[in-house]
């Protein structure tokens, strides 16, 4: 919660000198809490002042980015515990790791993966975006060269990974342009690499005991030093504990404002399970709870791409469906024979069925009606899929005038609507298509309108 | 001064439900806190995995990853049922009576119903009978197998608003369990179990189902609505709501493209059975995690997974 115009007031030197442009500085304050006046206009505010002004109306969890360009993260921002109070803002980055004890071909394997696990889905890419670079054995020219082959084989974001901190100076000073994230600071190195972190200007982990405490430790010392881009690993590993944490930190940031623990936090997967299966199930957790960054051991598509999809699931907008725009869609050039093929709009739906139109390479229209967003059973159900509003749509949006025959195929699910249909569209065919899309391009292969 | 974490005020409690009855009973719910929350309060009951086993041979829909563990019984239910006991260690069966869909084969309630009874007396663990959620068929499924199963303590599902009179007496009278189930809201899930109410189903015989939504094709909504269904129950004491839930993930999970595409037809997407069993896995993980008590799941590795996540939650 932000600060209420009282406490303000409180902050501000209480003369009511005016120069602000209102005669009180309570009604300053006022204005300062509902958000219609700048604390700039105030000439004798204090230091202090503002800087608790200042921190009091930052995001409670601090965002930040990791990587440049394309591949880019940005992490923290949330402002709730449950995505229906209001849509999760930044989802989190998948990484592997990648390590200087791995040989050639390991390496090429893993940037292989990566660049092959890119998955077209609603209209967006899906994909993963960071490696851990990690330094085994602290040969610092190794683990700045593995860092730059990556960055530059890939374009992917970096977290460069070493427990010495000579090495990471090395890496991180080449490499700084990239804004990799640097892990990690814990009690022992905590004031070199802050320096570090100043100097080459990029985000930080913490790494803690296994404690809060510990990463409150680290957290305070590092802000004290000016640095504010921080990402946290509790450094627990065992699974029940992991999630309490990431609960509790996320619940003090966001209800208690406790500064020292909004960051984003890091889940090292990779490091809480036996194999990659294990660790696609652990990140499938944290998706969900809480975790801004999933470090695994490999990108492997058949693990990656369920965590895709429950990352977009998890991070839509819970009020809005996605949408596609209402009208006519021509699909493998479609002319005057072709089928026409009607659906709603939700933007999935459309994505889906779109897509099987168009690998059955058969020519065709596809109608999108407006539904608000809903899928066709759940808009069938609302009434908003119905033989009425499919007929109104389809006599007015001028299909009939770009077709020479008189078919509709309507999706199988929708199958009640076809009598009402038939009406509404005085002397057409209504054919009922397959019920799933899987089953659209054989059906189009197999189908001449009459 | 030592760190005090958020706290959060919990006023309510789940209630307790059993399932099946003898040794192998299984009660789930009572939990106090928000799922896996333990560190804050009680969850005297894990959540638990149901094997899913259907009443006719599978093999013309399934993928060939789900098909490979049961290729010896696709065909046989009773030893289906009993392959999930005997060697994945199974704690619940779901019998999904997909042959009575009248849109597929449409079999007789009689044929559907001797069926089912012969899964349930092939295994001594607790069994739900999930329909096809055709309201005349399911009713006389439903009332035929819980008059010949009368002392199982099954559990009957889905009770939707259109027939919970006929299917909810059934369980009344042979004292079986009610899945009430409702289109992903809070509001009808809540209506339902009044309506379930009035009729005389007490509390501890209703589990409800909110409706599952598969990855990537409207899991969000459901995870949503457990979610807040599991909020109103624990933070506003919302008596209606205060049931344990139980989510049909494997059939959702599976029936969609991105589960069934083989690695000639999707190379970009891996190995198809681990993808399959990871998307399975990866569905139950988060619906537990939004409150979810039984989650019905396929595939014997995915299980494994999810019992593993479940154990070392708990
Ligand atoms: C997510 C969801 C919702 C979301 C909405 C999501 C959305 N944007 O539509 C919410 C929570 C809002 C919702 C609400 C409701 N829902 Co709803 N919902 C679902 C759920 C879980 C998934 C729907 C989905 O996204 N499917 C994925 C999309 C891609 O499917 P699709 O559009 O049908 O497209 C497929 C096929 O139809 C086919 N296809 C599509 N177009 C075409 C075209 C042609 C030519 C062909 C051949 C094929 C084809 O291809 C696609 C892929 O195979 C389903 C249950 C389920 N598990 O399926 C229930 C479900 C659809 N909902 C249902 C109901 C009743 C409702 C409500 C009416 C409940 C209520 N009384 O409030 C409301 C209505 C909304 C309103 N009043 O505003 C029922 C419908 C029952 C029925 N058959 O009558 C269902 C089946 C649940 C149930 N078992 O009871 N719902
Ligand atoms: S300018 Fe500052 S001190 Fe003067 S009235 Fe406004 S708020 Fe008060």
């Amino acid at each position: 919660m932000a600060l209420t115009g009282i406490q303000i007031f409180k902050l501000l030197p209480k003369t009511n000198c005016g120069e602000c442009g209102v005669p009180t500085c309570l009604a300053f304050a006022m204005n300062l809490a509902s958000g219609k006046a700048e604390l700039e206009k105030c000439p004798y505010v204090s230091e202090e002042a503002k800087e608790t002004l200042a921190s009091e109306s930052a995001p409670p969890i601090r965002p930040l980015t990791i990587g440049t360009g394309d591949y880019a993260v940005k992490l923290g921002g949330e402002t709730v515990m449950f995505r229906h109070e209001k849509t999760f803002v930044n989802p989190p980055g998948f990484a592997a790791v990648v390590g200087t004890d791995e040989d050639d071909a390991s390496v090429s394997g893993k940037i292989e993966r990566f660049r092959q696990c890119q998955f077209d889905r609603v209209g967006l890419k899906l994909r993963p975006e960071l490696f851990a670079v990690r330094d085994a054995g602290g040969d610092a020219g190794k683990f700045q060269g593995l860092a730059k082959k990556i960055s530059d084989e890939t374009g992917g974001s970096l977290i460069l990974m070493s427990g010495n901190v000579d090495a990471l100076k090395a890496a991180a000073g080449a490499l700084k342009e990239k804004k990799p994230l640097i892990y990690a600071a814990d009690a022992s190195n905590v004031d070199a690499l802050g320096a570090l972190a100043k100097e080459v200007a990029c985000p930080l982990a913490v790494k803690g005991d296994g404690s809060l405490e510990s990463v409150i430790a680290l957290t305070e010392k590092l802000s004290g030093m000016g640095i504010k881009d921080l990402v946290i690993d509790t450094g627990s590993r065992e699974l029940k504990k992991v999630f309490e944490e990431q609960i509790l930190i996320r619940r003090s940031a966001l209800k208690n404002r406790f500064r020292p623990l909004g960051y984003p936090t890091m889940i090292v997967a990779n490091e809480m399970a036996g194999d990659l299966m294990e660790e696609t199930v652990i990140a499938a957790a944290f998706v969900a709870k809480y975790g801004a960054l999933m470090v695994m051991s490999d990108f492997q598509p058949h693990s990656v791409f369920p965590l895709l999809l429950e990352r977009l699931n998890i991070y839509t907008d819970p009020q809005r469906p996605m949408t596609a725009e209402q009208g006519i869609y021509p699909i493998n050039n479609p002319d005057e024979n072709s089928p026409v093929l009607v659906t709603c709009n939700f933007s999935l739906t459309y994505f889906i069925v779109s897509g099987e139109i168009e690998s059955s390479r058969v020519p065709s229209w596809l109608c999108v009606q407006d539904t608000e967003g809903l899928s066709v059973m759940t808009a069938w159900a609302a009434g908003k899929f119905s033989g009425e509003s499919v007929g109104t749509f389809i006599n007015k949006c001028g299909i009939k005038d770009k077709v020479k025959h008189k078919s509709i195929i309507i999706p199988g699910y929708a199958a009640g609507i076809s009598g009402e249909l038939e009406e509404e569209l005085g002397g057409w065919n209504v054919v009922v298509g397959p019920r799933e899309a899987s089953q659209i391009s054989k059906f189009l292969r197999a189908f001449k309108p009459q | 001064m030592a760190f005090q974490p958020a706290k959060q005020v919990y006023t309510g409690a789940i209630r307790e439900v059993t399932l099946g009855s003898g040794d192998k009973a299984v009660t789930v719910g009572g939990k106090k806190v928000f799922p896996f929350h333990s560190f804050e309060g009680t969850i005297p009951h894990p959540p638990r995995v149901a094997m899913e086993v259907w009443d006719k041979d599978p093999s013309a829909e399934w993928a060939e990853a789900a098909k490979a563990p049961f290729l010896d019984v696709l065909a046989d239910s009773a030893a289906w049922a009993r392959k999930c006991v005997d060697q994945y260690g199974a704690e619940m069966i779901v019998v999904q009576t997909k042959s009575a869909d009248p849109n597929g084969d449409n079999k007789p309630a009689e044929e559907v119903a001797e069926v089912v009874s012969k899964v349930i007396n092939a295994v001594d663990v607790p069994v739900v009978i999930w329909g096809v959620a055709n309201h005349e068929k399911d009713t006389e499924v439903m009332r035929l197998t819980a008059e010949k199963c009368s002392d199982k303590r099954l559990a009957l599902s889905p009770v939707e608003e259109g027939d919970y009179k006929q299917v909810g007496a059934a369980c009344l009278a042979y004292k079986h369990v009610v899945v009430a189930s409702s289109p992903i809201d809070v509001n009808l899930a809540k209506q339902l179990n009044i309506l379930l109410g009035n009729l005389g189903v007490a509390g501890q015989d209703i589990v409800i189902d909110p409706t599952t939504g598969g990855l990537g094709y409207g899991l969000e909504y459901s995870y949503s609505v457990m979610e807040r269904i599991v909020q109103a129950a624990l933070t506003q004491e919302d008596e209606k709501l205060q049931q344990p839930i139980i989510a049909n993930v494997g059939n959702e999970v599976w029936k969609c493209k991105e589960a069934n595409l083989s690695a000639e037809d999707a190379p970009a997407l891996g190995d198809p059975a681990r993808r399959g069993i990871l998307m399975e896995a990866v569905t139950a993980v988060g619906l537990l995690l939004a409150g979810a008590d039984i989650v019905v799941m396929r595939h014997p590795d995915a299980i494994k997974l999810v019992k593993q996540f479940i154990a070392k939650m708990t």
